[in-house]
């Protein structure tokens, strides 16, 4: 017999690859229905079905018409989501990163305790904390700025963990003793050895906290009362809810293409980052 | 976002907002309900806007930016910060958050009806009677007037109102020989004949809303609640009640009304296709039609809201608002002086140009308004009928202290039998039984019928 299995050459499974095939469909079909519903003018929208191509091709129109709509709020939104993702995200990952390191790497008294409060983190979502965070801004006076965002973005307790996690796997104590005999200093050894190993980890948490920055919708729903600091998800809400009640004017064509153009710089990010994201989700899985 | 998940948070984050604002209140954080009934002379109000000064406004209303471009030409020395917040509940809840925060609220913005005595009583409103603002209430229709003034306080000046009247596809109408319901058993009837006609059309489209549910209570001449500040008595079995539901138990049990969620864009759709053949619902109605309605254009007629008994006519209110005072505002004689010329001055102008429909009696009455052909509507003079309407409404209802909440949760008690097909009446007595929990843990004293 030639028909061996072997790791370089597994068994095919037709089952498994139907609901491969049927998982494809049903993630792709959203998409597929948010970009042909771009292309069309509100009327086709509104009279044509969903997958079907409306009688107009309308996308660059509606693209220019997003961009210019109420003297061009949605660019400013744009530039909001980029500064808190820059700035959140970015600091989320910068702290996590060293934190994650040093909770690896050095012995200290409360190391348990920090890990203890760190699980417990985890586990409470962000949004139930929402109200209470939005309490405390308003009394330090920080609501309706991009603070209010920015600061609560820059914890990331998951990240902190997987940090954490991978730094364990990753960075050999071997290593960082053969740099401290060779006289590099704590920061030096961070900078120059240990980031290197801790990449992929350290894409991974970034890409995260990028994805959950610039999806965030709860927090600055409540903590920001000033359109001119709203993110893409809170703008693009005010435009959909835009269309019930009285004096109601339906955009659902800028909404729609609205949601297509918030989309693609993610779509980006994951397609750069993907071969760093699949290393950094396995790490750890198997014991070198 | 589907509705109903939307509902959802929305209900957290309402719950979450009135309570801390009622905590505040009971905890003597100087938030008393207030005493109303303040009197005045609108000379201080006159005498802020020689002064001048800024302030800020809160809307969602169409012509917002425009009223506050006109009113900054008018008085150069105000400068008006206009902010939309956000529309409906996003609005209230940044805004009650802000009165919770005790600061960053507006020094004026709009507060619909429905959610007018949540505001009032909570001490969070102006009341407008000490800058001599009663002396309007000839100016405006009944129903707007009362809409405004909670506990014989005045909190804010009506701009708008929705009184109730039937728009319906008159093509689809014409094509079945159905005949325009003056009752509610005629539009039963007619919902029946409709759908047996053509099963993809159905005479309206109702999921459960609690705006038009209160409304056609009021129609009916129920009295579900009923407050005194302190005290709120919800009774959803009154006789008024029942009367509705006897009606439209008909159309839920039998499946005669489409489950297309309302304001969606499928709904836009139903409105302009047939699939929705009629709406009962407030006098603004025809500037969204025309406006996002397109495919409806020479379709739609208006009629008066069908009655009980097909003799008097008399209808209810739906949606519809006006601007309040923050107590919060640093200046609140300008923030007054830019209420009174929105809503009683030059401002109505603008409004009036955005399609919008008027709460003052002199502008309902204007020919020019009234005898307005409607080229959307087949040329009907489609405000005659509207502001016929306007004088109709039944008196004396009122909304509960924390009706954004409640309407917030009807889709999770009332919209199951919605979804369900059954009689509304249990699920009615379940919103009720939600309600008073509600209002007890608040701090209402809250009774039943």
């Amino acid at each position: 017999m030639t028909t061996t299995n072997s790791v370089l050459k597994p068994r095919r499974s037709p089952v498994l690859t139907a609901v491969m095939a049927l998982y494809l469909v049903y993630t792709l079909l959203p998409l597929a229905w948010l970009l042909i519903s771009a292309t069309k003018t509100q009327q086709d929208l509104l009279s044509t079905s969903g997958l079907a191509p409306g009688g107009t091709f309308a996308l660059f129109d509606n693209i220019g018409q997003t961009f210019t709509h109420d003297d061009g709020i949605f660019l400013r939104w744009l530039g909001n989501t980029l500064l808190y993702v820059v700035l959140g995200a970015g600091g989320a990952t910068v702290l996590a990163t060293a934190a994650g390191y040093g909770l690896a790497k050095y012995r200290f008294r409360g190391r348990r305790a920090v890990f203890a409060v760190l699980l417990g983190a985890i586990a409470i979502p962000g949004t139930a904390l929402a109200v209470p965070t939005f309490l405390m801004f308003s009394n330090l006076g920080l609501t309706n700025t991009p603070w209010a965002i920015i600061i609560p973005s820059l914890v990331s307790p998951f990240g902190l963990y997987l940090v954490w996690t991978y730094a364990t796997e990753a960075v050999p104590d071997e290593l960082l003793e053969a740099a401290r005999i060779d006289g590099a200093g704590e920061v030096r050894i961070f900078l120059t050895v240990t980031l290197r190993l801790l990449l992929p980890g350290v894409v991974t948490v970034a890409l995260f906290a990028v994805v959950s920055t610039w999806n965030n919708y709860f927090l600055p729903l409540i903590m920001l009362s000033e359109p001119d600091w709203y993110p893409l998800t809170v703008g693009l809400n005010q435009w959909s809810a835009q269309a019930s009640g009285v004096g109601a004017q339906p955009i659902y064509h800028l909404v729609v293409t609205g949601s297509l153009i918030t989309i693609v710089p993610l779509v980006i990010a994951f397609l750069l980052l993907q071969r760093f994201w699949q290393s950094g989700l396995t790490a750890g899985s198997v014991k070198q | 976002m589907s509705p109903t998940r939307r509902r959802r948070q929305v209900a957290l984050v309402l719950a979450t907002a009135l309570a801390t604002a009622l905590s505040a209140c009971s905890t003597g954080g100087g938030g008393t309900a207030p005493a109303g009934g303040a009197t005045g002379t609108q000379d201080a109000v006159d005498a802020a806007l020689k002064t001048g000064g800024e302030i800020t406004y809160w809307s969602w209303t169409p012509s917002a930016k425009a009223q506050v471009e006109a009113f900054q030409q008018e008085y150069p020395n105000v400068k008006v910060n206009y902010v939309n917040a956000g529309t409906g509940n996003d609005h209230y809840t940044k805004l009650q958050n802000a009165i919770k925060a005790g600061s960053g609220a507006p020094d004026v913005a709009q507060i619909e009806y429905q959610a007018l005595p949540q505001f009032a009583l909570t001490g969070s409103l102006v009341d407008l009677g000490q800058y001599g603002f009663q002396a309007f209430e000839d100016d405006y229709t009944p129903s707007t007037w009362n809409s405004v003034k909670v506990g014989g306080g005045l909190y804010g000046l009506p701009q708008d109102s929705g009184p109730m009247a039937l728009f319906y596809n008159k093509q689809l109408f014409d094509q079945h020989g159905i005949t325009v319901p003056k009752t509610w058993a005629e539009y039963v009837a007619a919902a029946e004949k409709l759908h047996a006609a053509d099963p993809t059309k159905y005479i309206t489209s109702d999921t459960g809303d609690a705006g038009f549910a209160t409304s056609m209570m009021w129609q009916a001449g129920a009295k579900p609640f009923t407050t005194d500040g302190k005290n709120v008595k919800v009774d959803l079995q009154d006789d008024g009640v029942k009367k509705w539901t006897s009606t439209w138990n008909q159309l839920v049990e039998k499946k005669l009304v489409s489950s297309i969620p309302g304001w969606s864009d499928a709904w836009y759709k139903a409105l302009g296709d047939g699939t929705i053949a009629t709406l009962v619902t407030g006098a603004w109605m025809p500037g969204v039609l025309e406006s996002s309605v397109k495919d409806g254009a020479g379709k739609w007629a208006v009629a008066p809201m069908p009655t009980y008994d097909g003799a008097t006519p008399i209808t209810a209110e739906n949606g519809g608002g006006g601007q309040s005072v923050l107590k919060q505002s640093a200046n609140p004689a300008l923030a007054a002086a830019f209420v009174r010329w929105l809503n009683n001055g030059n401002g109505v102008k603008p409004f009036l140009e955005s399609g919008g429909f008027p709460a003052t009696k002199a502008d309902l009455a204007s020919p020019a308004f009234k005898d307005k052909a409607s080229e959307y509507f087949g040329g009907q003079q489609i405000n005659q009928v509207l502001t016929a309407a306007a004088g109709q409404v039944v008196p004396g209802w009122s909304y509960l202290p924390y009706q954004l909440y409640a309407n917030s949760i009807f889709g999770d008690t009332v919209g199951k039998a919605y979804a369900g097909g059954t009689a509304l009446d249990p699920a009615l007595a379940d919103w009720q039984k939600a309600l008073v929990d509600y209002g007890n843990q608040q701090g209402f004293t809250v009774t039943t019928g």
